[in-house]
Parts: structure tokens; C-alpha cells; sequence
């Protein structure tokens, strides 16, 4: 009983409502405000130096390769051009397409294997077909591939713009 | 610099720190390594060239023409070798002896952090040569940065400065091994060591008696000294007899067979055969180390206790912990290779689900049911759960590390040692 009435008599502390800005703290204040700057001013700058310098992979169309006339190549026939990065593949009905040498799982270099007629990658043992669409996992996508020109029956193929895809179409193929 | 040397230490220590099986002197030899490291980094830069045309041609030219040239890049390569295993040492004794507990919190954190610099400074090394090996050991383990979500693309175009390996690569790898995280280490390890001095000294024991206190000199340094005699000749000898490995120059248009990542990949590069890049390479490391770094702050009851595998419990739950992980994973990877291919059984699903969240689930319930039947019935408490969990871990991380170094052949495809 006694506690409880010790407790209602206590004065209640008075903080002061408003914290007085002294000289010192303003400073403190002033000094790690500025410091914050310049450590951000700093990262700025260095993500800028970094990055700015680093050589962009602008695609460079026009890096034309002339790979040879079309009826040099079988139909059913994959020639490597290594100095180029693509294998020109040409289809059972005639079409041309030129395969990215790179596999989509995780980058190795495919190698044809003319016995089994298909593309295997030797890091995960991903298959591709000689369209380039997926065999066998771990890889998802089909092949990317070159664009390529052909005329007078020259073939031509464009490795300055690699393009992506998912699957197999009819019309990524080029007819002489 | 003997006074230097000596002002690491206090001038006494307590007499149960310098017992050798303590520590096993792990830390010392970490720290020793880290100078041979500098040393011979030091003098490799000499003549290392650090562009696509003549790296390797300057590798060739200090092993062949340069007096001690491959000596030295051994020493270099198997210091590297050897930091990196007595840092995993050194994490585990701390582990197991509890001593990441209370003030020593911060430190464990840090410990973490220099772990990940040492496989940093391995990793940025692997691609110096500029050969076949490091050439596709690095393309492959930066295309798995691709495959993040959103951003994935991006960030490893950033980081190797193109679409594929360059000479800019080259250049940032080479400056991040030879400066930025050598810089790093050192600074981290500096305030490493010493916090260890604030958290006074080694995790000992807890006894009712005051500590015999001794002199550093000659009781500790004396054993100091022997540990490094040894380790130093342990190294030459490799150095002497093993050479650091180097194949032909880079060829980016063939790829070997198999390709395999550094052996302190190995295990990352297991699990990506088995699980979807996101899961393998993302989400269970990412849980992993946040597990890791999480293990001080849990609030446990008791004290540290310094004592290894904290009780007879702690022991015998550790141990069958460890054979249920290695038991489950040998029985999980023979599986999942021959039998249960969940890409192919549950193809119309989106790879994540079926070769990711589904096998995880699955996981999950094992784990589940060997916690509801056997850690649960005795009774653990919080610091021998965790301590369970960590040996489940390591377990798993070991078999699998040691499935892609030693049971992955051609094509990856499973063998023994002796086929490789
Ligand atoms: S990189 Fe081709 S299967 Fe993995």
C-alpha cells in the first residue's frame, strides 16, 4: 500500500521539450553532413571512372564474312568457320543458317558430331539438333544465330549481330 | 621487425591458449600464408603482362626462362591453395569450439567475409594464365551470374566488360587479384587479429581457477616458430614436386572435356547438375551464408563454454547427423543422375519449379522428418540444433565438392576416380 502511495507522490522528471542546438553540435552535425557528401561525391566519381572506360559490346553490323557460293555446301552438312565463331549449318530442304559455336546453358563451345547428327556441348552434355533446337537438357534455348545474306549465290553472314531465341522457326532459315 | 612480430601478442597469455590443440595454430598459418602470398604475388608481377595476346606467352617465359620463375609461381599457386583450406579449417575449429559467441560476434562476421576474399583472390588468380583451363572455368562460372533474374544479363556483361571473356575482363580481373582484394584482406585481418587480443585472446575452457598466466616469450612463439618451419616446408616441398597446372594457351572456339570449375567450385558446379542455376547458384548459397552469419545472434542460453562439439550430446548428435547428410546426398545425386529426372518427369512445368522449388520441397520434407524423428525425441538445445544443422551442411558440401572433383568424368557424367 505504502509503495503504490510512493509511487503517485513521485515528481514526474521534466525533460526539456526542446533540444537546444549548441555550438558543438551544430558543428559535429555540419561536419559529418559534409563528410557524407564527399564519400558519395567519391563513389559517384569512382562508379562513373569504372564503367564509363569499359569497351562496349556495340554490335558492329556489317562485319560481313563471305562464308562461299551455296551449292558448295550438301544439303544435311555442317561446315565450321572457326575464325568467324559459327557453324553454317544447311538444312535437309536447302535453307542456310549460321549457329552460334556457343551453347546457351552455360557458354562452352559446341562441336558437330557428324555420326550422331547433332551438336554436344562437352561441359553439361547439352544436345542440339542442326537447326540448332535443343536435344537434350541442360540447355533451354535453341542456338542463337547470324544473320545471313546470300546473293548471286554468294553466302555472306553477318557476325556482328548475334540474335537470341527460344525455339526453332521456319523463317530464321535463307534460301539461295 | 622481431618487435613488430612481438607486438601482435600480448606480453602473457593465459597457459591453456597455447596448447596446440587448441587451435591447431589455424589462424597463425592463415596469416603466415597471406604474407607468402604477397611475396610471391610481388615478384610474379614482374612478369605477368596482363592482356589476352601475351599472358600466357609470359607464363611460358617464367617457366622456361626465368631462374626459379616456376618455383615461384608454385609457391604462389599452392600458398593459394593451402590459405584457402586452412581458412575452412580455421571456420570450422571456430565453429565447433563455439568461440563466435557474444563479443566474438563481429569477429565470426568478419571471418565470413575473408573466407569469401580468399575464394575471391583464387577465383580473379584462376584466370591469369590465360589458358584453356581458366579460359572456360571462368566463362562458365560467370554465364551463371546470367541466368539471375532481372538483372542477371547485365551484371555479367558488367562484370567480364563484354559478352564474352576480353581483354577488359583480363584487366579488372588483375586488378581485383593484385590490388583490390589484397588491400582488403589485409585491412579485415589486421582488425581481425585484433579483435581476437579485445575478446581476450584464444576462447579457452572454462575452469573454476584462476588462469596460469605465462610469458609470451619463449612459451608461445616458441611453438609459433615450429609451426611455421613446418608449414614452410611442407609448401616447398609441393612447390618442388608439383607444378602449378597450365594448359594451352585459351581457344574460344574449343572447349575441353570435361570443363570443370576450381575445385572450390566443385560443389557449387555439383549442385548446378542437379538443380536449376537459380536455385544452385543463388538461392541455397544465398541461404547458406545467411544461416552462417546468423549463428552468433541466435541468443543462446547458456555461456560459451569452449568446449569441441559443446557436450557429449552435442557429439553423438553431430556424428549421426553427419552420416544421415552423406548417406542422403550420395543417395540424392545417384538418384536424381539416373532415375528421378525431374526436368523430364515433370516437363510441362517451367524449369525453376520442376528442377528448383519441387526437389527443394522434397529436401525440406527429409530434413523435416530427421528432425521430427530423431533430433527432437533427445532433446537438443539451441546451440547443439544449430551445431546440427551446420554439420548437416558441411556434410553435404563436402560430398559434394568431393563427387565433382573426383567421380565426374567425361561429359560430366558419373565414374570413379580411376576412369577420370
Ligand atoms: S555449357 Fe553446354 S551444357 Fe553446360
Amino acid at each position: 500500500m505504502k509503495k503504490t502511495q510512493d509511487k503517485r507522490v513521485q515528481p514526474k522528471v521534466k525533460s526539456s521539450p526542446l533540444k537546444v542546438f549548441n555550438r558543438r553540435d551544430f558543428f559535429n552535425t555540419v561536419w559529418k553532413g559534409l563528410g557524407l557528401l564527399a564519400a558519395f561525391e567519391m563513389a559517384g566519381i569512382f562508379t562513373a571512372y569504372l564503367f564509363s572506360g569499359k569497351r562496349k559490346s556495340i554490335p558492329e553490323p556489317g562485319q560481313l564474312i563471305e562464308a562461299g557460293l551455296a551449292e558448295s555446301f550438301a544439303p544435311n552438312s555442317v561446315t565450321p568457320f572457326m575464325g568467324g565463331r559459327f557453324y553454317l549449318a544447311r538444312q535437309k530442304d536447302g535453307g542456310f543458317i549460321a549457329l552460334s559455336l556457343r551453347c546457351t546453358h552455360l557458354g562452352c563451345s559446341i562441336a558437330w558430331e557428324e555420326k550422331q547428327n547433332r551438336f554436344i556441348c562437352p561441359c553439361h552434355s547439352s544436345a542440339f539438333a542442326i537447326n540448332g533446337e535443343v536435344l537434350n537438357p541442360p540447355a533451354s534455348r535453341a542456338l542463337d544465330f547470324y544473320p545471313v545474306m546470300i546473293d548471286n549465290g554468294l553466302i555472306k553472314v553477318d557476325i556482328g549481330t548475334l540474335k537470341e531465341r527460344n525455339s526453332f522457326r521456319k523463317d530464321q532459315l535463307q534460301y539461295a | 621487425m622481431g618487435s613488430v612480430f612481438l607486438h601482435l601478442h600480448p606480453k602473457r597469455v593465459t597457459e591453456a591458449s597455447v596448447q596446440f590443440n587448441r587451435t591447431f595454430g589455424l589462424g597463425g598459418m592463415a596469416a603466415l600464408l597471406i604474407v607468402i602470398q604477397i611475396i610471391t604475388g610481388v615478384l610474379l608481377r614482374f612478369y605477368y603482362a596482363p592482356y589476352p595476346a601475351e599472358a600466357y606467352n609470359s607464363i611460358l617465359f617464367l617457366k622456361n626462362q626465368v631462374l626459379f620463375g616456376q618455383f615461384i609461381r608454385n609457391i604462389h599457386y599452392w600458398s593459394g591453395v593451402f590459405l584457402l583450406m586452412i581458412a575452412f579449417l580455421h571456420f570450422i575449429r571456430v565453429f565447433f569450439t563455439g568461440a563466435y559467441r557474444d563479443i566474438r560476434n563481429i569477429n565470426w562476421l568478419l571471418g565470413l567475409v575473408l573466407l569469401i576474399l580468399v575464394v575471391l583472390l583464387n577465383f580473379t588468380g584462376y584466370l591469369l594464365p590465360w589458358d584453356q583451363l581458366a579460359y572456360w572455368a571462368i566463362t562458365v562460372s560467370t554465364n551463371i551470374i546470367g541466368y539471375l533474374p532481372f538483372a542477371g544479363e547485365t551484371l555479367r556483361t558488367m562484370i567480364i566488360g563484354g559478352k564474352e571473356l576480353n581483354a577488359s575482363t583480363l584487366q579488372s580481373f588483375y586488378a581485383f587479384h593484385t590490388a583490390v582484394f589484397p588491400l582488403l584482406l589485409l585491412l579485415i585481418v589486421t582488425y581481425h587479429f585484433w579483435r581476437v587480443r579485445k575478446a581476450g585472446g584464444i576462447l579457452t575452457q572454462h575452469t573454476s581457477e584462476e588462469p596460469v598466466m605465462i610469458p609470451v616469450v619463449p612459451n608461445l612463439v616458441f611453438k609459433e616458430v615450429i609451426v611455421a618451419l613446418v608449414l614452410v616446408a611442407a609448401l616447398f616441398t609441393f612447390a618442388v614436386f608439383f607444378n602449378a597446372p597450365l594448359l594451352e594457351k585459351a581457344n574460344p572456339t574449343f572447349s575441353m572435356n570435361p570443363t570443370k570449375a576450381p575445385w572450390y567450385f566443385a560443389g557449387v558446379q555439383e549442385l548446378l547438375i542437379h538443380f536449376n542455376p537459380l536455385f544452385a547458384a543463388f538461392i541455397i548459397p544465398f541461404g547458406v551464408l545467411s544461416f552462417l552469419a546468423l549463428i552468433p545472434f541466435l541468443q543462446y542460453q547458456e555461456l560459451p563454454n569452449g568446449i569441441w562439439f559443446i557436450s557429449e550430446k552435442g557429439q553423438h548428435s553431430a556424428k549421426s547427423t553427419a552420416k544421415f547428410s552423406a548417406v542422403l546426398t550420395i543417395i540424392c545425386i545417384v538418384l536424381n543422375q539416373y532415375i528421378l529426372k525431374f526436368e523430364i518427369l515433370l516437363s510441362p512445368l517451367p524449369a525453376f519449379v520442376s528442377n528448383g522449388i519441387v526437389p527443394l520441397l522434397i529436401l525440406f520434407l527429409l530434413l523435416t522428418v530427421f528432425y521430427r524423428f530423431y533430433l527432437k525425441p533427445i532433446k537438443l538445445n539451441k546451440e547443439e540444433l544449430v551445431q546440427a544443422a551446420f554439420v548437416f551442411i558441411l556434410t553435404a558440401f563436402i560430398i559434394l565438392t568431393l563427387t565433382g572433383i573426383f567421380f565426374r568424368g567425361k561429359d560430366m557424367e558419373l565414374t570413379f576416380p580411376w576412369n577420370i
